[in-house]
Order: C-alpha cells, then structure tokens, then sequence
C-alpha cells in the first residue's frame, strides 16, 4: 500500500433493531483500500460483509443504525463517530460519480420498464457527465466497452431481454460510466453461471485495471477472491479475523477460521477428508462424528455390484414454446400454430447407465437439461420420449401424477436444491421426516412411528432436540439434514441429489457432502448427484456426465473428465472455476 | 421458550410497535363482548316500548336517548351487535370455504379449471356488488338467511382470486414436490401442504372483508331488505333515525351509524395488524 487510502473504515459497529432486541451486526471493523487496489472481504452468510460495504456507502436498512466508528473517502468524511456526516444530496453526488456499487442480483438492480440503455444515460445525465445531445452515444459506447454485441440495437432492449450474464454487464456499465475511483462489487455473479462468471469478472478486472480503479469485491467464494483481488479480508460474524496479501493468506493463514474456511473450499485435489480437517474450536452440532468421516475417499467405497440399478434409454423432454400451442382459441387455430415453431427440446435423447452403489455426477450450467433430466427420473414429470428402467422395471409406463401413490414410488427419492424451500415451513422437522414414512410405509402415528424418526435423525446427526422445531428455527445445514433424513426414510435404491449444497455456506457444505458420503456406504444407495460445480461432484462420485444443451457431451471417470477434459465444452467450464493459482501471483 | 410464551412475545411486540393496532384489537374485543353478552349487558329491554319517554334527547337514563317509540337507542345499538357481528361472520365463512376451495383448485390444476372458475369470479364481479346483492335478496326473498347468501356471493371473488395466486405461487414449490416424492395424492397436497400456507394472506382478507360485509348487510336493511323491524339492526335504525334528523332528534340515526362505522374502521385496521403478525415482510 503506498500513499494515502482511497477508503478508510475505522472501528465500525453497526447495531440492527430486530424483535429479538437488538443484533450488533458489525463489531469494530477497520480497513483501508488503496489506490488502485482491489480488496476482497471475504465471509459466510451473515458475515457482516454487505453491512460493511452499506453503510459505508449511505444505503443501510433503516432498522440499522452505525453506533460508532468513521469512515473516509479520499478525505472526505462519509461517517464520523457514527454519523452520517455528508448530507444526503452530498452523498447523492458522491454516489455513482465517485463510488459506484454493483450489486447481487442484476436483474432485480435494473429498472425492468426502461431500456438499459436509457439507464446508463440516467446516470451520465444525473452527474453531468453528458448532455442530452451526446448521452447517446456515450451509453452505446459504455455498452460496447463491457462487451455487449450490436450496442445499438441492445440499446433499446428491457432487462427481460436480456441474460443474466449480460445483465450484470449492463450493471458494470452503469457502475463505472461516471468513470468512479471506487468500485464495490457486492457477490456481483450469485446466480450466473461459472463460464458466465468467468466472463463477467475478467471484463470487470480489465475494465478497472485499465482505469486505475481501487475496487471492493464481497464474495463468499476464496477461489473468486483469489483469483481478482489483491489483498482478502476475512469477516466472522461481524468482526475481521483476519487481513492478509492473497498470498500470505492462501500459504500461512492465521486465524484458525481463515484455516476452516480454505480447507473447507474444494479446490481441484482435495479429498472429502481434507474439507473438515481443521474443526471448529468447540465442536459444533455442525460437526458428524470423527469416526466417520476419516478419509472416506482412501477406503474404497462399497464394491460395486454389476448388476444395474438404471437404465435410461434415449430419454427426450421437449416443451411447447410459449404461445405456440395455446390460449383459449385452439379450435380456430387449430393445429397450425404447434407446427409453425418447433418444441423447445430440453432434453435430446440422452442415455446412460447406473449401477447398484454408485454415484453419478450430472454436470452442466443452467439450461442444460439436468434438472429436467433428473425429475424425469425421479417421476416428477413424463418424458416426451424415451424410457427409464429401475430395478428391471420401465416406470416410465406409469404416468407421473400415478406413480406418486405406487409402491415404486419408494425406490426413487430425491434431495432438493434448497432446503429451506424445500421444507414445508407449517412441518416441523418431525412431521417432515414421517409424511413419507406415513404415506409410503403406512406407519401409523404411535412408537414405531418416533422410533424411526429417532433413529433417521441419528442417521443424519440431526440433534433430537431440534425435531419438533419449525424450518425457520433451523440454520441452513440443518434444515439440509432434515431434507435428507426425509428422502432416505423410505431406505430408497436411488436418491436423486439436485445441487444439494448450492444455498450451504462452504463449511456447512462440506459436512454435509461427508454424510450424504457415509449415509451411502452405510446403506449402500446410488446417487445421481446434479451440480454446476465440478469440484464438488469429484469429491461424491466416479462417474461424470457433463451435460450441454440437452446433450451429453462428455463421461467418464470423474478424475478423469476433470484432469484430462476431452470435449471443448468440459474443459471451458473446468478453466472457469476460480481458484488460488500461486503461478498467477 | 415454549411456543405459547414465543407467540406471545411476537404478539406484544407488534403491539408495541404499532398502537393503532393494539387499539383495534381493543376494539374488537369489546365488539365481540356485546355481541355475545350484549341482552345481558343492556340496560333496557330493546323491544320495550314506552311512549310516555319517546324522542328524549340523551340523559344519564338512557345515554343515547330513545327513540319515537320511547325504546332505549343504546340498548338497541348493543343488542344490534349480535345481528350484524353474525350476517357478517356466517358471510364471510361461506364465501371464504367456497371461495379458497375455488382458488386453490384454479390456482394448483390451472387449464380448464382455472377457465372456469376465473369466468365465474369475473361475471360476479361484472355486477354492481351493492345490486347484485340486493337482486339475490329480491329474487330469493326477503329473510336474514338470504342476506347471508347475497352477501357470501358478492365476497366469494376476492377469496377465490387470493387463493388461486397463493397456490400458484407454490404449486411448483421445493416442498410440494417433495410430498410428490413422499407419496401424497394431489388432493391431500393441496390440503395438507399448499393451504395451510396460504392461510395467513387469506386471513388478512377474512379481516378486511369482515367490514365490507357488516357494511353491506346494513346497507340492505337500510333500504328495507333482510332484516325487518322491530329487530334491532344498525342499518334499519340509522335508516328510521334518519327522517328525524331534520326535525332535530339527531342522535336516532347518530348512535347506530357511529357503532357501525366503528366496527368497519375496527375490522379495516385489524387486518392490517393481522398481516404485521402473520407476514412482517409487507409490512407498509
């Protein structure tokens, strides 16, 4: 760092009033960002990291309230002991022409009823940056410097029309066409996916780098931050653990939370073992026994049987387009409007196998067709064509809204993306986990009926205090527990795992991907594992399927597809998973 | 903490923070209180006639005065309570059964059962709502009964409309799917899994309908329809109190017309409350 900083936070707390009394959120937080210098704060959910960059910049909830601390920009005090020491019309023009903020969801950060063009120009116009004459032109020239093709026609379109890749862009676009010496970058690519992300974040490390800009990036992925920022900053629940070059902290981190926090990100040669290596000072209910996760990976898993479990063959999903077929007039329309514009395939004739005790991981960004592949499995939703036969018997025969009440039904569960949507937030935890046993194995209130539930908690190392508790008295890697206690209650040959730890925090994530590992070997079930993270399926599974536009593109043995990728595809979205590289420094 | 002494802390707190609230919740309590134990808290009887004490303006007597059959206005206006509290309640349950059942079928199936129930709801609401209520009453006869039912009519659109958008909201939810997995039946899902969580918005709507529904029923008795007199009924009261207004005798149309907008304010506020208790994230 040399010369003074461009943003200076000295002890910082911010107080938020809840009904629950009041929550400090921020606790004595200092940093500095030099000129030209991009920082990376560095958290968990519930961190303080967004809090940090809000209140800083003017926008905190209006249930918060900085208690103490200051906070300069390039000398100009924005916050002195606690105040807001620029009114708000100052801070107005401080904000987007000085320091400008990106923030998680670019589609929900654009005006959906203007152009994104006309945006960038609000921008420009609001600092005087342009005048009604040349705004145009330089809202087509922002739009072309973040990348964006045919600027002028882009010029006009809505944010519906737009990706959320190219949202984001839009964002940058706006953030910096004010030519701001500080940008904050709030999780700027929750929710793209990771080629979109590499895109994204390399045009912004370009377009800041180019410009001289010192830049806030907010993530909670240390991959991401080591791989655009200069020097991390590590937050815990409100307070800074730990600050440290990229570096310094990757080889020799300090704070034992520093330490969890990066065993506990799966980079390109960790095992499962490795992700809990360094435990919580006291052992949190967080934790699974030691006993069973000491290296799961060393011990070969349950021997595979040949036999197969799943076949599916030439499975097609296709969609009508929206209109296509439709509306309340299709006697006069007839037949003609379904011919016109072809189906929208999701699913193009795909086919694979799976054996008893094995794992298959599902790969593939957004759109690929792997969550349609998986409910079509999973007998949520009929195939268009194509077959899937479990256990030696085509359940593709049977309709979907039938099979729920089958015996069938039973061998086939799932475990859902979110856990907290998953869960019925009027269950609480127990009725969650007995609804399937209620309903598939007739167990009928009464002592079996607890016993079972006791024994699915234990399995799952879910607390039995917590079972009359309601999904909003749980934290996220318990809800997770209860979700898979309830998929496996009906001992299942196949648990369909859909992104199971896309919404963990990463330490919450990796204990969980040791039981989903242990509850495997010890009930000898096959997974089907769909992910966007290849990182995370290696460390679950043999085989890989990587998935492109409703097409396999590439399988094989998980080590393999990840070390010696075949299809240009596969090795694009492997490039495009940050991680520390000490080659780059 | 157990869940009793959880709920009631949630409870004090949005009392707390919002006393208009706490004073409709005040309010409805002393409403629901003289409907249930109002011939006992009466003073007079309502039907007792007295023509020696007719149109005496308010006295420590009879607080509100009487009326031009020497009745007592306050003893009338809280045995009223019952009444109008019991077309409202009986209305409003009808319509909301009805109406949620519509709705959730609409919103969980859509396709042709959407079609239909939406082409019922917009006919209903294609009418004038005052006079398609008074239609219903005329055609099916003039009794409390059939108050009941024009009024059950006239609410069930706005039960059906929340009901199908709340479902839909959740028919693809991760927990609908889940029960799918469990083994549930599409029926039972909808019982068991979509509404219960579809209650606390259907709730606030019970509330705020409550008013609409007591202001309509006195609305027909006002014009003659429903109920008839000597029952004591806000609307009939204010409605006979009303040709005395211009001969001075002010407080026979006043008294039951201030009972009646209190209830409708109390109902209106008290559905505000609700969704601060049920739904704090929309709050205004």
């Amino acid at each position: 760092m040399t010369g003074h900083p461009i943003l200076s936070v000295q002890g910082l707390c911010v107080e938020f009033r809840t009904r629950n009394g009041t929550v400090r959120a921020l606790d004595d937080v200092s940093l500095q960002v030099a000129k030209g210098e991009v920082l990376g704060i560095v958290g968990e959910r519930g961190s303080g990291k967004s809090v940090t960059a809000f209140t800083v910049i003017g926008l905190l909830d209006a249930a918060g309230r900085a208690v103490s601390g200051q906070a300069d920009y390039d000398g100009v005090p924005l916050l002195a002991a606690g105040k807001k020491s620029l009114g708000e019309k100052d801070l107005n023009d401080l904000r987007g022409r000085e320091i400008s903020m990106i923030f998680q969801n670019p589609r929900a950060a654009l005006n959906p009823i203007r152009p994104v063009g006309k945006q960038i120009e609000d921008v420009l116009l609001r600092h005087n940056q342009a005048t009604r004459q040349d705004a145009q032109r330089k809202a087509v020239d922002m739009l072309t410097k973040v990348k964006i093709l045919e600027p002028e026609r882009r010029y006009w379109a809505y944010p519906f029309e737009l990706s959320g890749g190219m949202c984001q862009r839009v964002m940058i676009a706006i953030a910096l066409a004010c030519k701001p010496r500080l940008l904050i970058a709030d999780e700027p690519t929750t929710g793209l996916d990771v080629t979109t992300q590499k895109a994204t974040m390399d045009l912004m490390a370009d377009l800041t780098r180019e410009r001289g800009m010192s830049v806030v990036l907010i993530t909670h992925d240390l991959g991401m931050a080591a791989a655009y920022c200069d020097r991390i900053v590590v937050m815990q629940k409100g307070k800074i653990v730990e600050a440290a070059p990229v570096a310094e902290l990757f080889k020799d981190p300090k704070h034992p939370y520093t330490k969890k926090l990066l065993a506990a990100s799966p980079g390109p040669d960790s095992a499962l073992g490795d992700l809990t290596a360094v435990p919580d000072a006291p052992p949190a209910v967080e934790t699974v026994s030691p006993a069973a996760v000491t290296k799961p990976m060393a011990t070969p898993a349950a021997p595979v049987s040949e036999n197969l479990l799943l076949e599916v063959k030439g499975l097609v999903k296709t969609f009508p387009r929206r209109g296509a077929k439709g509306g309340g007039w299709v006697w006069l329309k007839g037949h003609k409007g379904r011919n016109e514009e072809a189906d929208f395939v999701a699913v193009d004739g795909i086919s694979f196998s799976l054996r008893r005790g094995e794992s298959l991981g599902l790969v593939g960004e957004s759109g690929c067709g792997k969550s349609t592949t998986s409910s079509i499995v999973t007998r949520l939703l009929d195939p268009t064509a194509g077959q899937v036969i479990l256990d030696g018997e085509d359940i593709t025969a049977f309709k979907a809204a039938r099979f729920a009440r089958l015996p069938q039904r039973s061998k086939i569960q799932m475990v859902f993306q979110d856990p907290t949507e998953s869960l019925n937030p009027r269950y609480s935890a127990a009725d969650s986990i007995a609804d399937p046993l209620k309903r598939l194995k007739g167990l009928r209130g009464g002592r079996q009926l607890d016993a079972r539930i006791g024994e699915l908690a234990e399995m799952v190392g879910l607390p039995q205090s917590l079972l009359t508790r309601f999904p909003h008295q749980l934290s996220g890697g318990q809800k997770a527990r209860v979700g898979i206690a309830r998929a496996i209650a009906v001992d299942p040959l196949l648990l369909v795992l859909d992104e199971p730890t896309s919404a963990l925090d990463v330490s919450v994530q990796a204990v969980v991907l040791q039981l989903l590992d242990r509850l495997k070997r010890e009930l000898g079930m096959s997974y089907i594992f769909v992910s966007h993270d290849l990182n995370v399926v290696r460390l679950l599974c043999e085989r890989v399927i990587v998935m492109n536009k409703g097409r396999i593109v590439e399988s094989g043995k998980a080590e393999a597809v990840l070390k010696q990728p075949q299809d240009p595809y596969t090795r694009s979205l492997i490039a495009a998973i940050p991680h520390f590289e000490p080659a780059k420094m | 903490m157990t869940a009793m002494a959880r709920s009631f802390r949630h409870f004090s707190y949005v009392m707390g923070e919002n006393p208009v609230t706490a004073a409709a919740f005040a309010l409805f309590a002393l409403i629901v209180a003289l409907a249930a134990f109002g011939p006992w808290i009466a003073p007079y009887d309502p039907l007792a006639t007295d023509a020696m004490n007719a149109l005496q303006p308010p006295s420590w007597a009879h607080p509100f005065g009487t009326d031009q059959l020497g009745r007592d206005v306050m003893s009338r206006v809280i045995v009223a309570t019952r009444l109008d509290l019991g077309i409202a309640v009986s209305a409003v349950a009808l319509s909301f059964f009805i109406g949620s059942a519509m709705g959730c079928a609409a919103g969980f199936w859509g396709g042709w059962t959407d079609r239909i129930t939406g082409r019922i709801t917009d006919t209903i609401m294609a009418f004038p709502l005052f006079v398609l209520a008074m239609g219903v009453v005329a055609a099916l006869g003039n009794s409390v009964e059939n108050i009941i039912y024009a009024t059950a009519v006239i609410n069930l659109p706005f039960y059906a409309r929340v009901a199908r958008v709340e479902t839909a909201i959740r028919r693809n939810a991760g927990f609908v799917q889940a029960a799918r997995l469990c083994g549930n039946s599409d029926l039972r899902i909808l019982a068991t899994q979509v509404f219960p969580n579809i209650l606390p918005p259907m709730m606030v709507q019970v509330s705020l309908n409550m008013g609409w529904a007591i202001l309509n029923a006195a609305g027909l008795s006002f014009i003659g329809l429903g109920v008839r007199p000597p029952d004591a009924e806000w609307g009939i009261m204010v409605a006979e109190g009303a040709t005395y207004v211009v001969s001075g005798e002010w407080w026979l149309a006043l008294f039951p017309g201030s009972a009646l907008m209190l209830a409708v304010f109390c109902f209106n506020l008290l559905g505000d409350g609700l969704r601060d208790l049920v739904d704090p994230l929309r709050r205004t």
